[in-house]
């Protein structure tokens, strides 16, 4: 019970990982990006391929599967997604698709369709039991390096000058620029972290949630629904709804498998009908 | 005054569904290509079948301008419903259709009070949501839907009793085709109509809309039944006309590619996915004969490069064509600028 309860904790950091750049884009930003899990899937790929091909211990690569991914974005920032900020929703929809679409032939082209396997460091396989509760050392360090992760984003969005710039440019972009905010360098940087921060979360994961082509397009749906579910105002509120799945997800799976994910689908429709600012935003 | 202003509006109207002569060729090299293009009836079948769904969307998403991600669940709905009953010994193809445009539209018409409360944002997960919960349940009640097996064994009878369904296609073709042509006729009927109208100013301005009397909530719910029906029938025909239905016609990617299809032809206008639909299913076959494993690469550039060079130059061009439309582009160039979008509370 305590386990799952962990098992499901560590899943939630997790989801939290991959979908708080998507939390910025999508909710601070207003950009209907459903591409995001295709950088997530790249970051996992980084650390496949340097791991497998080149034999790099595995905290080595996760630098890479950081920066590979938030290079990636910072490009198609600059080049693509800037064009798009004040086009439709309809648009931006169809773009993400489209890139979404090319990522998973890219991949299934360059790396086959296989599942990719990447083998953990052996001080961090097995479990232990603390306090009668038993603990698999992997979900515990995701659990520490998400935690850490959280604390410091929270950090910085709260109480640094960039954070505070971010929020102001998100908030009303005009009026910041009017206040000599550099508000087109804000957005990439914000995009190029959330990307690379997906990357992270895409390598750290692959273990547990399964690394193919077709990662992006499986894992859309959480990532949105952690967004939409949690609301957008802050980054606790997505947090907090990354738990909620994460836990209610491996729950579901452990006591009732043939309900399958009809239960998490439900309960999103439900709450976005209820709250359609989200579980935990306040309405604007 | 008054009086005048309707007057103008009923004469707009009634110019506007008048037939061109450039639909009645659309639709009389459709219909040759039943007599001259024998080979080609099974994918012809395929896109009546696709054009009609993307018609359908393009009802709610070009007309209303609800954004759905998830418009496959009305399409796979209707496809299961006429599915189970040709396979429990009901082959009546029409009773078939009448029953999946019934199930959808009953589906339509409760998920709709869903779709007209929150953003786009909302409103796309919602819609996908919906399409998901569906796809997982055909997949868990496998007694009724054959789960990942598909549904097999659908035997059908003949079109009102006279057409057997044949191995070429021709007469699953010609019926798609009639069906889909009907369907076009009236949904043309509809958008023309003063209800058609005040969709679209619901689609432009719903504020403003609600502002001058328009009840918002009704006409949306409407169109919203109305498309699922539309989708219904399509999800129908191709279960009638393939004999066969898979969870592939729930699938996240079903409601993409119907997307695609609208945008390539044009979102708007009606004909937008019949068009696309053409070219969609060719640039398929194409790509898929050319690299069978990555043609979705192709179709994701042509996505990314349409949005990006602007899909409403493309289709205005087409629209340009037109005579008779171009006196509409000047007056929409005229017309003053769209206000903020107001931030749904």
């Amino acid at each position: 019970m305590l386990t799952i309860l962990f098992d499901g904790i560590a899943y939630g950091m997790l989801l939290f990982v991959l979908a708080c750049g998507l939390a910025v884009t999508l909710g601070l930003m207003n950009f209907v990006n459903l591409a995001h899990g295709a950088f997530a899937m790249a970051g996992g790929y980084v650390t496949a391929v340097l791991m497998n091909r080149y034999g790099v211990p595995f905290l080595l690569t996760l630098p890479l599967a950081f920066l590979v991914p938030a290079l990636a974005g910072l490009v198609l920032e600059r080049t693509l997604y800037k064009q798009l900020y004040t086009r439709s929703h309809l648009d931006q929809v169809l773009f993400s698709i489209g890139l979404v679409f090319m990522a998973v032939a890219a991949v299934d082209y360059a790396m086959g369709s296989q599942q990719q396997m990447i083998r953990i460091p052996t001080w961090l396989q097995g479990r232990v039991e603390i306090l009668g509760i038993q603990v698999g050392l992997y979900r515990s360090f995701i659990i520490a390096v998400c935690g850490v992760l959280v604390v410091a984003l929270q950090f910085i969005l709260t109480k640094t000058r960039f954070g505070s710039r971010l929020r102001a440019a998100v908030d009303d972009p005009r009026v910041a620029r009017g206040l000599g905010i550099n508000v087109s360098v804000i957005f990439a940087a914000t995009f190029a972290v959330g990307s690379g921060l997906a990357g992270l979360g895409g390598a750290l994961g692959a273990e547990i949630l399964g690394l193919d082509p077709t990662f992006p397009l499986k894992f859309m749906i959480y990532f949105l629904i952690v967004v939409t579910v949690g609301g957008t105002t802050s980054i606790t509120g997505p947090f907090l709804a990354s738990l909620l799945l994460g836990i209610a997800d491996v729950a579901g799976k452990y006591y009732v498998p043939s309900l399958g994910a009809f239960v998490i689908y439900t309960l999103m429709i439900v709450v976005l009908v209820l709250r359609p600012q989200g579980l935990f935003a306040r309405a604007r | 005054m008054q009086s005048d202003t309707a007057d103008n509006v009923r004469a707009a109207l009634g110019r506007r569904g008048r037939w061109g002569w450039g639909e009645v060729a659309f639709w009389l090299v459709a219909a040759a290509t039943l007599v001259f293009l024998p080979e080609r009836h099974l994918i012809l079948n395929e896109i009546a079948i696709i054009g009609l769904f993307a018609l359908s969307l393009d009802l709610i998403l070009g007309y209303a301008g609800i954004v759905s991600l998830g418009h496959a669940a009305f399409f796979g709905l209707g496809a299961y419903a006429a599915g189970i009953l040709a396979k429990n010994g009901i082959g009546d193809p029409l009773l078939g259709l009448g029953v999946a445009a019934l199930a959808a539209a009953i589906l339509g018409f409760v998920t709709s009070f869903l779709v007209l409360r929150g953003s786009d944002l909302t409103k796309l997960m919602v819609t996908l949501g919906v399409a998901l919960v569906l796809g997982e349940l055909a997949n868990q009640m496998s007694w009724l839907t054959g789960g990942a097996d598909g549904l097999q064994g659908i035997t059908m009878g003949p079109i009102l009793g006279l057409f057997e369904f044949d191995i070429f296609g021709t007469v699953a073709y010609a019926y798609s085709l009639v069906v889909t042509f009907v369907l076009f006729v009236i949904a043309r009927r509809i958008v023309v109509s003063p209800y058609g109208l005040s969709l679209r100013s619901i689609r432009d301005n719903p504020l403003r809309a609600r502002a001058v009397g328009i009840p918002v909530n009704r006409r949306l719910v409407a169109v919203y039944t109305l498309a699922a029906a539309y989708a219904g029938v399509a999800g129908a025909l191709l279960a009638q006309t393939t004999q066969f239905v898979s969870l592939d016609v729930l699938a996240f990617h079903r409601s993409a590619d119907v997307m695609l299809v609208l945008v390539i032809g044009g979102v708007g206008y009606l004909y937008g996915g019949l068009i696309g639909a053409v070219f969609f299913k060719v640039l398929q076959d194409v790509l898929s004969a050319w690299t069978p494993q990555y043609w979705q690469f192709w179709i994701g550039l042509i996505l990314v490069l349409l949005v990006l060079a602007g899909r409403e130059r493309l289709t205005d061009r087409v629209r340009a064509l037109r005579p008779r439309s171009r006196r509409g582009l000047a007056t929409d160039k005229a017309r003053p600028l769209p206000t903020t979008t107001a931030r749904e509370v």
